[in-house]
């Protein structure tokens, strides 16, 4: 097996009495999609804000391309190539999709020091950017301020956003919450684009999403990994059975 | 097309400053009013910077253009009035201030920030009221107004209108300039959304630290300018009242662009002026407009023409 491109090992970290990650290990390879799912409160925000570095773990390593990140900050580790989306859309509204896309290129494209050209006039950012808006289908609307877009357009602009940045690894939290079906099936269209070319820790609810896209699966309850293994091995695990037992179906067949 | 568009309101607001001296603003009360409105409209715009730019809504901005001032008192008291002397050191030691207050006020924000530099403009103040040497509280009247290669050229009330004209144009334009590359592009991310420009790898604090130097040194130098038009200087430069109407001015104007300030600095100024020649009681009726335009002014006097054509659509 070749070395994990992001490798967690024994990561703790308790809000009060609360252990919302609980000694948990996993890795993801280059050009593998790492699903991890588990009920509500199972702490997989908790565990993306770790690996992004928003929040401090308490014990544990985080290994990303070999090297140990546990200590650096959220923008150190973005600089590495760790790129995330997040669960609520979190675009700066008053920008363009464009300009929203071409800042998350140029924080890759040299020094932001500079203070005379207008950055809008950059080819330099402008065509990687429009290029990441036609991956995930929306070049037409470039020119559309984020704040003015509908839901599903904004998830497919986080999707963009987080490649402009050509990172290594994505975290993908919950990029089909909120989407309607249209969209979602949109998204899933443009996630299968991606694997393979990118290594993706992805978080999602929607268990159709998670077993067409995922290379493996992680089940996350109470802060613990229960399981790991590939989807059909997850989908009949007994134990990942009865952990979804305790809420009121088996969420394995239908959408969240 | 859109751009210029955008940008009109500046152009011929510069442009009405410039012809102003020939269409019957050219005697002396009326430009020396106008030269004390572009001056302080100049430091307004290097405050827009922050508050519409970065979201630094700075409390202590008045500090700025009294390190200016005061370094042309300081160096007048020690017969250096040469320009290329005076405004280079005017301009250093308010964006000094700027660097070692900003350093410590930018790791705060919101009302933290608005409350750490009110404290460190006071300070700045209280030093001020202390120069037994420099008039103290009283403050102190310059000898001359600062000579450029010798010449007195600043003495010339039209001179010294073009000077001021020049530097609200150019204060405006660097600003300008600031907010579109991609050293403003960050700011204004940071302030639109901090956790996005964090998680692209953008630490908000250098760029912010940055925009306040820069915004301090255009402090520094509009102090420098109203202290030669004034040809006096008092610890009152620095106040926190001065700092409030500042403030006043760019909300007044409106945060959304650099024109606001611009429109809120002189449309602040010359309503203060004339109110004040109306009644003894003026200050009544000036809180009360400027209450109902925040009231009902949204984006400020710059957004007129906006909720107008809104209102016109309905």
């Amino acid at each position: 097996m070749t070395d994990p491109l992001l490798s967690l090992r024994n990561l703790r970290k308790r809000f009060g009495g609360l252990a919302v990650t609980d000694d948990v290990s996993l890795d993801v390879a280059p050009g593998e999609i790492h699903a991890v799912i588990g009920p509500n409160g199972a702490g997989k925000t908790t565990l993306i804000n770790e690996i992004s570095g928003v929040l401090r773990v308490d014990g544990g390593r985080i290994e990303f391309g070999g090297r140990d990140i546990t200590g650096l900050s959220m923008p150190r580790r973005a600089r590495l190539g760790l790129a995330r989306s997040f669960q609520i859309t979190s675009v700066v509204p008053a920008f363009t999709a464009l300009e929203n896309t071409a800042l998350a290129v140029q924080a890759g494209a040299g020094s932001s020091f500079r203070f005379f050209r207008p950055a809008a006039l950059e080819r330099r950012l402008n065509e990687p950017a429009l290029a990441a808006l036609d991956q995930v289908g929306l070049a037409g609307r470039a020119h559309t301020p984020a704040g003015a877009m509908s839901h599903g357009e904004k998830r497919q602009l986080e999707l963009a956003i987080a490649l402009a940045t050509q990172p290594r690894l994505l975290l993908l939290d919950e990029p089909l919450a909120g989407a309607g079906p249209e969209e979602t099936e949109r998204l899933i269209g443009i996630l299968r684009g991606l694997k393979s070319r990118y290594a993706i820790l992805l978080v999602e609810h929607d268990m159709q999403a998670v077993f067409a896209l995922a290379d493996r699966i992680s089940v996350l309850v109470y802060g613990r990994v229960i399981a790991t293994g590939e989807p059909d091995a997850i989908r009949g695990n007994a134990e990942v059975r009865a952990a979804y037992l305790g809420e009121d179906d088996i969420p394995l067949a239908g959408a969240a | 097309m859109a751009t210029l568009r955008a940008e009109a309101p500046a152009i011929l607001l510069l442009l009405a400053l410039a012809a102003a001296p020939f269409v019957g603003f050219g005697e002396g009360y009326m430009l020396t009013l106008l030269a004390r409105a572009m001056i302080l409209a100049m430091a307004a715009v290097s405050l827009s910077l922050l508050v519409g730019g970065a979201g630094l809504v700075s409390m202590g901005h008045a500090a700025m253009l009294g390190f200016g001032a005061y370094a042309v008192v300081i160096l007048d008291d020690a017969r250096v009035t040469e320009i290329a002397v005076v405004l280079p050191v005017a301009i250093a030691a308010a964006a000094g201030f700027a660097l070692v207050t900003g350093a410590v006020a930018i790791r705060t924000s919101g009302v933290h920030f608005i409350m750490i530099t009110l404290a460190f403009g006071q300070m700045a103040f209280f030093t001020a009221s202390s120069l037994a040497g420099y008039g103290g509280d009283d403050g102190y009247t310059l000898y001359s107004r600062t000579e450029i290669g010798g010449a007195r050229l600043l003495e010339d009330r039209l001179a010294f209108h073009f000077v001021c004209v020049g530097a609200l144009a150019g204060t405006w334009l660097l600003c300008r300039l600031l907010l579109a590359s991609r050293f403003g592009r960050v700011l204004r991310a940071a302030k639109g959304n901090p956790l996005r420009a964090q998680a692209l790898g953008f630490d908000p604090y250098p760029y912010r630290l940055v925009a306040y130097v820069i915004a301090g040194a255009i402090g520094g130098a509009s102090g420098f300018l109203f202290a030669n038009a004034t040809e006096f200087v008092a610890p009152a430069y620095f106040s926190w009242q001065r700092s409030g109407e500042l403030l006043f001015m760019v909300i007044l104007g409106g945060v959304a662009g650099l024109h606001g300030a611009l429109i809120g600095a002189l449309g602040f100024v010359l309503l203060e002026e004339w109110l004040s020649h109306q009644w003894e009681h003026w200050r009544i009726v000036f809180g009360v407009l400027l209450i109902l335009a925040v009231l009902f002014l949204p984006n400020g006097l710059a957004g007129i023409p906006g909720q107008i054509a809104k209102a016109a659509r309905r």
